[in-house]
């Protein structure tokens, strides 16, 4: 028997706490589970910690959550498309940890994976690197980046089935697989919704192990 | 010279190799398939998760589930591959990628690059431009040669780095220069100006090319 809970959205609401770090996966807001981030809207929970690849749009991904002022700090790759990010930011509202959008993936992915975090070659010589450990290894110099790790994941499948395995769709796969394996509460929010099995064990990408919830209904 | 972006598409698209897979960053870049030669056929990789990147779906059901990295729509083609972020950096990070090609703020003759901040102006973040400079097998930077007279090509850059002595060649409508240990030299010039116009617009010194050709495309 399957541990996954099956979810309305009041309810996944009523999962947000202040103060949470919460992984929301997507790019530009395709592969983002947008009724989850409603859920956090829903919630009024604020101080967020929020990490997401990018700042979505104003209204839309996870910028609803800065239009709000639930966010109280972003790391994400890339923010320039969201104004309201940067006016936040500059205000001093925000706090933004822009990070290069590979590293981002594997610092949650050695955070999920129970790694101390990786040697990369990015970001050696540049602002990132300040106050980073550098490593040399056979004459090469990488920066320590360290795992990131979160309260809550939100996940966005195509498929998901009743024991929580995960199928994707086209590039909405993006920072979803890394992040259902970084946080004690994985949501997933899913278009299409199968019986436990109907995937298949040659077509999951996400293991049903690394997710708790399951947003209950279809596609928006 | 009318068409400056399509010139210096239509240049960097001669130093692609059929079969070579090509991550094209945003702007100009993105003119430069189009300007390749009908014998060469390359794969485009789209930093956000897959590799044969298509300008549109062909299924418009695909629609809603294929964005290019700027999160606008696109298609695959059928060779193509979808994977997830941490794939798609470890084909950039790992050296699986032949060539980039990306603007820049400013590029200097030590083949440093600064494209990602202007302190205290605008702050949007480097997305995949690190990584991408740092693994790509070949680094192209594709400008305008100045800021409107303001110098791109410097002696040392003054903006935060994307990163040090990353960047193979530099196009622009003047002329072709690759990066040496010895500095930048200039292997191909645009004949509409001369030596000494194409050194005034830089800031670096530029070494001649004892086999200095004119730029065509």
């Amino acid at each position: 028997m399957s541990k996954v809970k099956t979810i309305t959205q009041s309810e996944a609401a009523g999962m947000f706490k202040d103060g949470m770090t919460i992984m929301i996966g997507g790019f530009m807001v395709n592969g983002t589970a947008t009724r989850l981030v409603d859920a956090i809207v829903e919630s009024g929970a604020k101080d967020l910690t929020i990490i997401c690849n990018d700042a979505g749009r104003p209204g839309e991904g996870c910028g609803k959550l800065l239009d709000t002022h639930q966010a109280k700090k972003l790391i994400a790759s890339h923010v320039g498309l969201n104004k309201v990010c940067g006016q936040q930011y500059s205000a001093g509202e925000l706090d933004l940890v822009l990070t290069p959008q590979g590293t981002l993936a594997e610092q949650i992915r050695s955070g999920g994976a129970g790694l101390g975090g990786v040697l990369t070659p990015t970001g050696v010589g540049t602002s990132v690197a300040d106050g980073k450990q550098i490593v040399e290894v056979d004459g090469r110099e990488y920066l320590l980046e360290k795992p990131l790790k979160a309260d809550v994941a939100l996940i966005k499948a195509y498929q998901v089935d009743a024991a929580g395995n995960v199928r994707y769709k086209g590039s909405t796969r993006n920072f979803n697989p890394m992040m259902a394996m970084a946080a004690d509460i994985v949501i997933v929010e899913a278009d299409e919704y199968v019986e436990a099995g109907a995937i298949g064990p040659d077509f999951v990408e996400t293991p049903g192990v690394f997710v708790t919830h399951i947003l209950k209904g279809g596609a928006e | 010279m009318e068409d400056k972006k399509g010139f210096i598409a239509a240049r960097v698209a001669k130093e692609l190799k059929d079969g070579d897979v090509v991550n094209l960053g945003i702007g100009l870049p993105t003119l430069v398939p189009s300007y390749l030669d009908p014998s060469v056929s390359i794969t485009l990789q789209s930093e956000n998760g897959f590799l044969g990147l298509k300008a549109q779906a062909d299924n418009p059901e695909d629609a809603p589930y294929i964005v290019n990295a700027g999160g606008a729509p696109a298609g695959v083609e059928p060779t193509g591959a979808f994977f997830s972020s941490a794939d798609s950096f470890a084909i950039i990070r790992g050296g699986h990628v032949d060539a980039t090609v990306l603007g820049s703020l400013q590029v200097d003759e030590k083949g440093n690059i600064a494209n990602w901040i202007i302190p205290g102006k605008m702050v949007p973040g480097m997305g995949g431009a690190m990584d991408l400079v740092v693994g790509a097998r070949k680094v192209i930077v594709a400008m305008e040669h100045t800021n409107k007279g303001v110098h791109k090509i410097l002696k040392e850059c003054t903006l935060p780095l994307t990163a040090k002595g990353q960047v193979n060649m530099i196009v622009t409508e003047m002329g072709v220069m690759d990066v040496t240990p010895e500095g930048l030299v200039l292997t191909e010039y645009n004949p509409e100006f001369t030596l000494e116009e194409i050194q005034e617009a830089t800031e670096a010194k530029l070494i001649i090319s004892e086999n200095l050709k004119e730029m065509t495309v």
